[in-house]
């Protein structure tokens, strides 16, 4: 297809982007418990995200990089990567924590403006994964608070968009 | 042949499978490490360790040639004055195992930040060194001098999603002067996990040595693990490992066409290179239950056969590139200078460096030297299928983006012809708890992977794995030199390096 074929049969049948699924409700309401319970103000429906990845193998990472192509298109659900931490509502944390990259973790969510998520992708982020128990690991994001945890070895594009938007979710709920 | 191929060959065989190392002297590896000089001298691949012993791996014209050397009063011949591609695998040595590269060209820490509980964890004396007490030092970067220079670190969180890795630029307005990587924090000590494990066990640490390229460094070590105790696959596991590597370098390369074509700012091009990308990665899913294929691949055959619905998947994104790839080729030829002339990389450099994969054939030799493991050293079915590996001679951004796109209709005629003629049977062969030592080799999308494995009554008592990056990462050094600071994330981009496989 050239591009001018391809251009006309994106304006005939509409954009590129996968269709999706609402969050999960279940998770929507246990965040924003969670978000009650610590009082936070709410950050609006358009969240910034930073990514550090703490030592993990790149496959987490690989399926990062996917969700922000066209095909999962994260922009369109208000969220998007940025750069500075300092920009950052959400620390998107990948991989098993290496010890050599506790500091730099540390620094970064120090960085980062209140309020502020934590989400912990990917099982090595969540307790080491296969990498539990390694001289070189902490076994996990243990050193901050982590509010959301997305399983899989990676988690899927999908995975991730579906913890995401119950982040929004819950966000968007109105304080009680 | 040339001296240093000739001094290591004269050492006694090992029975290391299936090509022998063999046991040099102190001073026979000294003389060995003395004529790494030579124009003909071997290209070196990797350095290792285990606790008593120092092995190099080297390519003397197409085949695997290694050499070891006792380690005597904890340390042994350094080999970077001579070779310099040597001088990470010594620092890394150094740090895992506190063996020391005598004479070695560079003596700061690689992996070892100063973070962990003790050093040289992974070595013999290591219950007797002291624990760690008080803040690590701040890392030592090389020393600079001249006027107006200013420096600028980046990392190790840097970039929209990355993997941690530091770079100190050394710039002098916008020239960059001197770029020093600095690498280590993603070092999970993979190798002390696989330790002491059974080879099946094992495999799902080498699968996670490098997400990008898992197939690739399964393949490499179950090669490995298959050579060291004298197992060969089914045949259909064979033709499937081929259709699942194919897969993952198609996959990486559309990826890498998209990164490159980001920072080049074509982003039409971007989006459709990235919608193929995520319909291999669909694919993948599809034929064998995970988007990356990771632990797929088993020492001894696979973990997973080819789901009933996959051939038909597969061809199906195959299709669609087919279709669209020619268009998407043209318009990239009329934008011509597109990274022409940046990030170049002599071809002696690339050859000094055992540069292998996109970056290697980028920089071909006018002799016409652009190795590809799959057909030297070789391993099935690749010398059976053949195989037409596109190189160029300009080596600079433009040259390693046309290597990927050159090699995407390639890999999908081997894709094609192997799901046409899929043998039949079982997909695994079971592992006996013997003894053995291997090498094994894979091609991945970025280069050659090495797998070296001991295993010893059933369990593995020590492994390496060398991924391309090791010999990449000071090529980009290399090619960033008084070049642009605002070409390096281009530039960067065209050669695709990853951290953790390098970090181990």
């Amino acid at each position: 297809m050239t591009i001018w074929q391809r251009l006309r049969h994106t304006l005939r049948h509409g954009p590129a982007p996968l269709p999706a699924a609402a969050p999960s409700a279940e998770t929507a309401a246990a965040l924003a418990a969670r978000l009650d319970a610590a009082a936070q103000r709410r950050l609006g429906r358009s969240l910034a995200i930073r990514h550090v990845g703490a030592g993990g193998c790149d496959g987490c990472e690989l399926e990062l990089r996917a969700l922000n192509g066209i095909v999962y298109d994260l922009e369109r659900f208000g969220l998007r990567f940025v750069t500075s931490p300092r920009h950052a509502d959400i620390l998107l944390a990948t991989g098993p924590l290496t010890r050599t990259m506790a500091e730099a973790l540390a620094r970064t969510h120090a960085a980062m403006g209140e309020p502020k998520w934590v989400v912990a992708v990917g099982d090595c982020a969540i307790d080491g994964g296969v990498f539990k128990g390694s001289y070189a690991c902490l076994g996990g994001i243990t050193t901050l608070p982590v509010d959301l945890v997305i399983r899989g070895c990676p988690p899927t594009p999908w995975q991730v968009l579906e913890g995401l938007r119950a982040l929004i979710e819950a966000n968007a709920t109105p304080a009680r | 042949m040339s001296a240093a191929a000739a001094i290591i060959r004269a050492g006694a065989a090992s029975g290391q499978r299936p090509w022998p190392r063999h046991a040099l002297s102190r001073e026979r590896w000294q003389a060995m490490a003395a004529a790494l000089d030579a124009a003909d001298a071997p290209s070196l691949q990797g350095v290792w360790a285990e606790a008593e012993r120092v092995h190099a791996l080297f390519l003397d014209a197409g085949s695997p040639l290694a050499a070891s050397v006792e380690v005597d009063g904890g340390s042994y011949p350094a080999l970077s004055p001579h070779c310099p591609a040597a001088s990470w695998f010594e620092r890394m040595i150094h740090d895992l195992f506190g063996h020391t590269a005598e004479g070695g060209r560079d003596a700061r820490g690689w992996l070892d930040h100063g973070a962990w509980a003790t050093a040289a964890p992974l070595g013999p004396r290591q219950a007797a060194l002291p624990p760690r007490v008080g803040a690590p030092e701040p890392p030592e970067f090389l020393p600079v001098e001249g006027e107006d220079l200013n420096q600028i670190g980046l990392g190790p969180v840097a970039g929209a999603i990355a993997e941690p890795a530091h770079l100190r630029l050394t710039a002098q307005g916008e020239t960059l002067v001197r770029l020093e990587v600095r690498l280590g924090y993603a070092h999970k000590g993979t190798l002390g996990l696989m330790r002491g494990t059974p080879p099946r066990a094992a495999a799902r640490f080498a699968a996670r040595l490098s997400g990008s390229a898992t197939v690739a460094h399964g393949l490499a070590y179950a090669h490995a693990v298959e050579a060291a105790l004298g197992v060969a696959p089914p045949p259909r596991a064979v033709a499937l490992r081929a259709v699942m590597a194919e897969l993952e370098r198609i996959r990486a390369h559309l990826d890498a066409a998209a990164a490159i074509l980001a920072e080049a700012g074509a982003a039409f091009l971007e989006t459709r290179f990235g919608w193929h990308r995520e319909a291999m990665h669909e694919a993948a899913g599809r034929a064998f239950g995970h988007r990356l294929m990771m632990d797929a691949v088993a020492p001894g055959g696979l973990a997973t056969d080819l789901a009933a619905d996959g051939a038909a998947a597969i061809r199906a994104a195959l299709a669609a590139l087919a279709a669209e790839l020619p268009d998407l080729v043209r318009r990239l030829d009329r934008s011509a200078s597109l990274g022409a002339g940046i990030g170049r990389i002599a071809p002696d450099l690339a050859l000094r460096f055992g540069a292998s994969g996109p970056v290697g054939r980028a920089s071909r030799r006018a002799s016409g030297h652009g190795g590809d493991a799959r057909l030297v050293p070789g391993y099935p079915p690749y010398p059976v299928l053949g195989l037409d590996v596109p190189t160029r001679a300009e080596g600079d951004v433009a040259a390693r983006l046309r290597v990927r796109l050159d090699e995407l209709p390639e890999s999908a005629r081997l894709l094609r012809a192997l799901l046409e003629a899929l043998p039949d049977g079982t997909i695994a062969t079971a592992l006996p708890a013997a003894s053995g030592e291997g090498l094994g080799v894979a091609e991945s999308s970025r280069g050659t992977v090495w797998h070296w494995v001991r295993i010893e009554g059933g369990l593995v008592a020590a492994a390496f794995a060398r991924d391309p990056d090791w010999l990449h990462w000071p090529l980009l050094e290399a090619a960033m030199r008084n070049g642009m600071l605002a070409d390096l994330p281009l530039c960067a981009a065209s050669f695709g390096l990853t951290s953790s496989g390098v970090d181990l």
